[in-house]
């Protein structure tokens, strides 16, 4: 049994560094083009949402604490508080992914989404050159920057952002997965490796969004009034 | 010798793990890590079978100057098609997921694979992906190369590119599995006694094997899906015409695809040091050193994909230093050489045919490896890059390395695995004709890639066609050489002599249970406490009449 868990936990860290490689494809492009095209990064940053991606930064903290207060409740044997974290966790998670629904949708509207995705709306919003009282669904272009770099940011983050998001959902469905299985009382002290291991998972989920969220969000605010 | 021999043989049973249980049923929901690899077994050499009609339609297309059996858009579907089933659907799999995944768990002294379910669920990816790459190929192929460089794979290729990426992206995830469960299972299952430097050499080559497959498949993982959703949405980051940057493609590529080299070599090393050690009855010499070169290898592998970029315009200074990276991992690599070498001297070599793959392997690795230097040299490189010397010099090392080790391991481990003996005249005869045919093949590329014909082309000048003649005269007799270990096995399924379960009287603990193993492997738990390759030293036999340390019966 001891052997077992201790396979589980291997087994997971292990996983999550194949994660981290999976997004550091990501992360090198990203660092790629952003030295690339500072301007342009900058000025599509500017028009991400701050509030609610600072809430859902929060969101998914909180969730990061009641996860890891589940895996303890659990390791001492305290059920209802255990089934109550894991609720809490989901409905967090689940949060999260609703603000982020808002935020694709306000980003659907003002049409920021690249290229032919969706055919009838390409990636054309209108713009705001610099100096002009600020339009919120306006982009302002900074000094040096283009359209089509703007585009390559978009694109950045909604790969980024939405390969998060599939890993949010997959952690969602594994957290009603832990759920039915502490209903049904089949964890106790001696038996716990998949909560631990799936709080893993959740873990390195959410360290994922705290790195996204200050290189996508926070990349240009002092260049905004400047 | 003697007190080798008496180890105690275990009694021969009627059960086994091939005749435990019968049905379709059975093996298809199988969690045996034994039934899984010959799960694994039967689909790669359907893979290897689909690879090689790719390969002999180049080699006969190429007989002649003129394009005139195959299209040159037919030829471009052809190589990129043989390289794609080859690597990622034959060498990548070939010894991990067959001979790794029955020996790992027997080596180290357990029942199973630590994830026995995610081992049957990694071979299930493995078949979806290789089924939507056949779909790309009889869809209407794809024309990128294996490599599938950008812009051409984005904007230009008229073919079926998403769906082999697809294919190769959800094959990925076969591999990590893969790496991810040799990892935990040599962490957490080895057996009493077991330590880490009494691991035989085959489980270290296969944990730093692990460790690439972890750490670099991810990589290709995000970068083909990447692509492929950058040509479906035309939108992206690799096309220059969209302002995104080609190169960055090619050393994302290339991060997995230079230790991908190593994935399928290092495995194969692992099956030479255990031939080299068991067929001269010697411990190997320099234990810790083989098996710190296979994990250096791993590491120095990550640091040199930017050799494949030298004529790309990625920086002099960087090239430069991927230039030294590049010739530090023949360092590793020679000390492998060199200890196997060492311990052939003054031991007692028996030429048996899984010897004879073996040797086979040490030449034709030294000389791939050895022309890699070549390629490395940065100013040689300039000259050589994309002409028949990189062919020839990669499958030295894929073909010439990789493939003799996996065919070397499979006879020598065939008894364990089928309960069968192979006919040994046969096998030392189809190893003769591999061992010809290969370098018949393959060394007049070497010249005719130096005097400049390039590759990936159907059609040459006629100066070339001597080479090219030679080369495809070696190529009929390797694939008659193929054919006959496959006659043969499969003969000796149901013909071979039964085999003993310790048919080459050694120490290791796959050899200490009944060949087939049953099921669960070892009746009692084994423990171990004799180093791997213990033989017994003649003269203590001799001179004290017995085996010094007293070799524990299990």
């Amino acid at each position: 049994m001891e052997q077992q868990r201790e396979a589980g936990t291997l087994g997971m860290w292990v996983f999550l560094v194949t994660e981290i490689m999976f997004f550091g494809g990501m992360f090198l492009a990203y660092t790629l083009y952003r030295s690339m095209f500072p301007a342009a990064f900058a000025s599509a940053s500017n028009h991400l949402d701050i509030t609610l991606g600072a809430v859902n930064t929060g969101v998914l903290i909180l969730s990061s604490f009641t996860m890891a207060m589940a895996v303890y409740f659990t390791q001492i044997g305290k059920r209802r508080p255990q089934i109550l974290c894991l609720v809490l966790t989901l409905i967090l998670g689940l949060t999260f992914l609703g603000i982020k629904a808002v935020e694709y949708h306000d980003k659907y509207t003002d049409r920021l989404i690249p290229g032919h995705l969706i055919p009838s709306a390409p990636f054309g919003p209108a713009v705001n050159e610099h100096g002009k009282p600020p339009d919120h669904h306006k982009l302002t272009l900074l000094t040096g920057a283009t359209l089509p770099q703007v585009e390559m940011f978009y694109w950045i983050y909604f790969a980024m952002t939405g390969m998060h998001a599939l890993h949010m959902i997959i952690g969602a469905g594994l957290l009603t997965f832990l759920l039915i299985y502490s209903i049904k009382g089949r964890f106790d002290p001696e038996y716990h490796s998949p909560v631990e291991v799936i709080g893993l998972y959740w873990h390195f989920v959410d360290i994922v969004w705290i790195f996204l969220f200050p290189l996508l969000y926070l990349l240009g605010r002092h260049l905004e009034h400047g | 010798m003697k007190a080798i021999e008496s180890f105690e043989t275990p009694r021969p049973s009627e059960v086994n793990y091939i005749n435990a249980q019968y049905g379709l049923k059975s093996w298809l929901l199988t969690k045996d890590h034994k039934r899984i690899a010959l799960l694994y077994l039967g689909s790669i050499t359907f893979f290897f079978f689909i690879g090689g009609l790719y390969a002999m339609m180049i080699r006969l297309e190429l007989l002649t100057p003129q394009g005139d059996l195959l299209q040159s858009t037919t030829y471009n579907k052809v190589f990129t098609q043989h390289g794609i089933i080859m690597i990622f659907f034959f060498l990548i799999p070939s010894i991990p997921a067959t001979l790794g995944n029955f020996l790992i768990p027997m080596m180290i002294g357990a029942k199973d694979l630590a994830f026995p379910r995610i081992n049957l669920l990694s071979w299930y990816i493995y078949l979806l992906g290789g089924i939507i790459t056949i779909y790309a190929l009889l869809a209407g192929g794809v024309d990128t190369g294996w490599t599938f460089y950008t812009p051409f794979s984005t904007t230009f290729s008229n073919s079926y590119v998403v769906a082999a990426g697809l294919g190769i992206f959800i094959n990925g995830f076969s591999s990590i599995l893969t790496g991810l469960n040799f990892i935990v299972t040599i962490h957490t299952m080895r057996a009493p006694g077991m330590t880490w430097f009494r691991m035989p050499l085959f489980i270290w080559s296969h944990y730093a094997t692990s460790l690439i497959m972890i750490l670099g498949t991810p990589v290709i993982a995000i970068t083909v899906l990447l692509l492929a959703f950058e040509r479906v949405s035309r939108v992206g980051i690799f096309d220059p015409g969209l302002g995104g940057d080609p190169v960055l493609f090619q050393h994302l590529f290339w991060f997995y695809s230079h230790p991908a080299v190593y994935i399928m070599v290092l495995p194969s090393m692992g099956v030479v040091s255990e031939l080299v050690a068991n067929f001269s009855r010697k411990n190997i010499f320099g234990y810790s050193f083989v098996a710190f070169s296979s994990l250096a290898i791993a590491v120095f592998g990550f640091l040199v994909w930017g050799h494949h970029l030298f004529v790309t315009p990625q920086s002099v200074y960087a090239g430069m230093i991927f230039s030294f990276l590049s010739f530090a991992v023949a360092i590793p690599s020679a000390i492998k050489v060199f200890n196997w070498t060492a311990t052939l001297y003054r031991s007692s070599i028996s030429y048996d045919t899984p010897m004879l793959y073996a040797l086979g392997f040490i030449g034709l690795f030294t000389v791939g490896g050895m022309t890699g230097l070549f390629l490395a040299s940065l100013a040689v490189d300039v000259h050589l890059s994309d002409t028949y010397f990189v062919v020839a010099h990669f499958h030295y090392i894929m073909v010439g390395g990789a493939l003799m080790g996996y065919l070397g391991g499979l006879h020598y481990w065939w008894p364990k695995i089928s309960g069968r003996m192979y006919p040994e005249g046969w096998g030392r005869f189809a190893a003769l004709v591999i061992f010809v045919g290969f370098n018949l093949t393959f060394l007049p590329q070497f010249v005719a890639g130096y005097l400049g014909m390039p590759r990936r082309y159907h059609a040459y000048p006629p100066e070339f066609q001597v080479f090219n003649v030679l080369s495809t005269a070696g190529a009929s007799i390797l694939g008659f050489g193929m054919l006959i270990p496959a006659i043969y096995f499969v003969w000796s399924m149901r013909y071979g002599k039964h085999a003993e379960a310790n048919p080459w009287h050694l120490p290791g603990l796959e050899w200490r249970t009944q060949s087939p193993p049953p099921t669960e492997n070892f009746e009692v738990t084994p423990v171990v406490t004799w180093d791997a390759y213990e033989f017994a030293p003649r003269e203590e036999i001799e001179v004290v009449g017995k085996f010094g340390p007293e070799a524990e019966r299990i």
